[in-house]
């Protein structure tokens, strides 16, 4: 009976856990939600649910370049320092795990060391250096820095899965025949699919929600990122906040990140070694 | 298909340890070598060396008559089979037969004629779409084997292939092995830490020790005229029983009784210089129910009485188990690491069970004063400090011709404190005496 009493115990304790980190995380999500539905007359009424429902800021935002343009330029900034990190972070992940190379220790507090540093400090040094190469206002102006920040963050995640990966799979790779660079391709990193779509995601969510640099290193709409382009928005006079189109693309912004997790999801959860080894 | 030429293959580790020291051998095409040995004696780090996967620090490896030292894995020509299978998860066992033929670039209907030709060979024909995670244990070892034999290769590597398997299947893949082999006529070289497996499967097993390798023969010839105390007390199971033993005037004085020595083989271990006090190897086969032998046969071996602590029937054979003061004589680094490895850390400790293999005629019983009766004839005599067998002097076959020494007047069995009991080692160990009906009563020959 203890037992079971116990059980229902644990099961309420989670359950009211559960549900207050979940209201936490939520609520302000369903608020910006709403919010974004709600008329301008309207954006001050403390009620949760809209009294009247528009779509006005939707129309608003997406029928100017104001948002459109940012928001092709988060997505293909994003993409491409992504793609680059990852398959950057692989290799060298696929190093600092497998092989014995000298300054090994270095390279490992390097990226450390980057992961941990202060970017605000960064940022005017960069400035100028971006100044000076031509590469302020640019895509490569800010991919650039996305990739710098997100190795460190991939080698750190792929370090880990490929150390799982076990070594006789590879071993066996090359007594088929295979030379070490086919034996990344076709058997380790399959394998560490779900490692890198882990990275990805880490390192393209990373750069979608970046602020600090987008909003330091763009000046025009030919590069600026969406976070960065809502701090532009304008009202409809100068002393009115327009809140109703920031919600509305804050939620358009967050829509993506959804979309790629849950596809991704499946992926990361699959446990793709199993059967490799006698298990 | 290819021989495999070690030229004093050394391995030594970035850290300066030795793996593998000084190995040399040649193995004929198609032919079936094992290594065995305990756990890191460098067996594994040899087929590594020989399948490219580990540098050679020195010597020269030849596979097919070439020099390939520095050739990498794929240039070799080799195929190999992991402990672990090493199946490639994300791919089905088509492909992951077909794997190494696809890298080198063969014509997908090859591809697809020799992996179904394969697994017919090897009954995999309705798991050929599976992936290897819905695959039994025996399964997956079967498509291991497959991905080296579709690939028709000069050589098998094979690093303990069956030690993933249980028991009863172990003993029926490794017929297959042996099948297989013959079948293919292709050279392997096998892995394995399990001396049954080593023996039932080579055609040359090398025995492996620290590195070195103690004696690559026949099964036969390690099984009867072992080099080296560690080889005679790795290979056979139970395994061989070790006795201290010394040396006086021609007798060998043991525990179990005296042992007239031939002269050859006194000859021998003066000559050895070993001093008097030596390691007496008695196989568990070589002893038996002193009442199942035969009048003719007892002036072969010495009659004792022992009390059996346990007793086994498998059957066909009874094991009895009985406990002998071993004196200070057996103690050497090569039977402590062979204790160490079988999981027992008392090595050396004086009163070690003796195992003996009787006729399953036998009424001997647990608890029991038995008599029983030891063959000298395949008797061992090594030398405690360098291992090695001085035995084996004789060149008529194997057979050791130590003789039972005959000049100890009748003893009668019962009197075991009798002070003939009281050899010199006997005394040394001190406390022999002690249990009569147990110590080493020298039994009359005749």
């Amino acid at each position: 009976m203890a037992a079971a009493v116990t059980t229902t115990r644990q099961k309420v304790g989670w359950g009211s856990a559960n549900t207050v980190v979940i209201a936490l995380a939520l609520i302000p999500v369903l608020w910006m939600v709403s919010l974004s539905f709600k008329t301008p007359a309207a954006i001050l009424d403390p009620s949760f649910i809209p009294a009247a429902w528009t779509w006005g800021n939707y129309d608003q935002i997406l029928n100017t370049s104001q948002f459109l343009q940012p928001l092709v330029n988060s997505i293909g900034i994003g993409l491409i320092a992504t793609l680059i990190a990852v398959a950057l972070a692989s290799m060298a992940a696929y190093a600092v795990a497998r092989l014995r190379f000298p300054g090994k220790s270095v390279l490992i507090g390097m990226a450390l060391l980057i992961a941990i540093f202060p970017q605000i400090a960064l940022v005017t040094p960069l400035f100028n250096i971006e100044r000076s190469l031509g590469l302020f206002d640019t895509w490569p102006g800010l991919i650039i820095p996305y990739i710098a920040f997100g190795l460190p963050l991939g080698i750190y995640t792929l370090s880990a899965f490929f150390r799982e990966i076990p070594w006789e799979l590879e071993k066996a790779a090359k007594v088929d025949g295979a030379t070490p660079f086919q034996a990344f391709i076709r058997v380790i990193a399959p394998l560490a699919a779900p490692g890198m779509v882990t990275t990805a995601i880490l390192v393209f969510l990373a750069c979608w929600n970046d602020f600090l640099f987008a909003i330091s290193f763009t000046s025009t709409l030919s590069s600026r990122t969406a976070p960065a382009a809502l701090e532009y928005f304008s009202g409809s006079s100068q002393f009115t906040v327009p809140t109703g189109p920031i919600a509305a693309a804050a939620v358009v912004i967050t829509i993506p990140i959804i979309i790629f997790v849950l596809f991704f999801q499946r992926r990361i959860v699959a446990g793709l070694t199993s059967g490799a080894v006698k298990g | 298909m290819a021989e495999i030429v070690l030229d004093h293959i050394t391995k030594r580790f970035p850290d300066g340890s030795l793996a593998v020291n000084d190995f040399n051998l040649d193995i004929a095409d198609g032919e079936f070598v094992i290594l065995v040995g305990p756990s890191g004696c460098g067996k594994s780090t040899t087929l590594n060396m020989i399948a490219g996967l580990e540098d050679i620090t020195s010597g020269e490896l030849r596979i097919g008559g070439q020099v390939v030292n520095n050739k990498s894995p794929k240039d070799r020509d080799i195929a190999m089979v992991f402990q672990s299978y090493a199946l490639y998860p994300h791919m089905s066992v088509r492909q992951n037969m077909g794997f190494a033929l696809k890298l080198a670039k063969t014509p997908p209907e090859v591809i697809n004629q020799k992996v179904e030709e394969a697994a017919r060979i090897l009954d995999l024909i309705p798991y050929l779409d599976r992936k290897p995670a819905n695959l039994s244990g025996g399964q997956r070892q079967r498509v291991a084997m497959g991905r080296a034999i579709v690939r028709d290769p000069a050589a098998f590597l094979m690093d303990e292939p069956l030690s993933n398997l249980d028991a009863k299947l172990r003993v029926q893949t490794r017929t297959e092995v042996s099948r297989l082999q013959r079948r293919l006529g292709t050279t392997m070289v096998y892995v394995t830490h399990d001396q049954t497996e080593a023996l039932t499967l080579g055609d040359r097993v090398a025995v492996m020790r620290t590195g070195v390798v103690q004696q690559a023969a026949s099964p036969k010839e390690l099984y009867d005229r072992p080099l080296n105390l560690f080889v005679a007390g790795f290979i056979g199971s139970p395994a061989m029983n070790f006795l201290s033993g010394t040396l006086e005037e021609g007798v060998l004085r043991t525990s179990l009784g005296d042992f007239r020595l031939s002269d050859r083989i006194r000859q021998e271990v003066e000559r050895s210089g070993t001093g008097r006090d030596v390691i007496v190897g008695l196989r568990p086969e070589n002893f038996e129910d002193a009442a199942l032998v035969s009048p003719d046969n007892r002036q072969y071996g010495i009659t004792f009485r022992a009390k059996i602590d346990v007793y086994e029937s498998l059957g066909s054979d009874v094991f009895v188990y009985f406990t002998r003061e071993l004196g200070k004589g057996v103690n050497s680094a090569e039977l402590q690491e062979l204790a160490a490895d079988a999981g027992r850390a008392d090595a050396g400790a004086s009163g070690e069970t003796i195992a003996a293999r009787l006729d399953a005629a036998t009424r001997i019983s647990e608890g029991q004063d038995a008599e029983l009766w030891v063959d000298a004839r395949p008797m061992h005599i090594f030398d405690p400090a360098s291992g090695r067998n001085l035995s084996l002097v004789d060149d008529d076959g194997g057979a050791i011709s130590v003789q039972a020494a005959q000049d100890r007047t009748g003893t009668d069995r019962t009197d075991a404190g009798e002070p003939q009991a009281a050899a010199p080692d006997a005394a040394r160990s001190g406390d022999v005496q002690a249990a009569p009906g147990q110590a080493g009563a020298p039994g009359e020959a005749t």
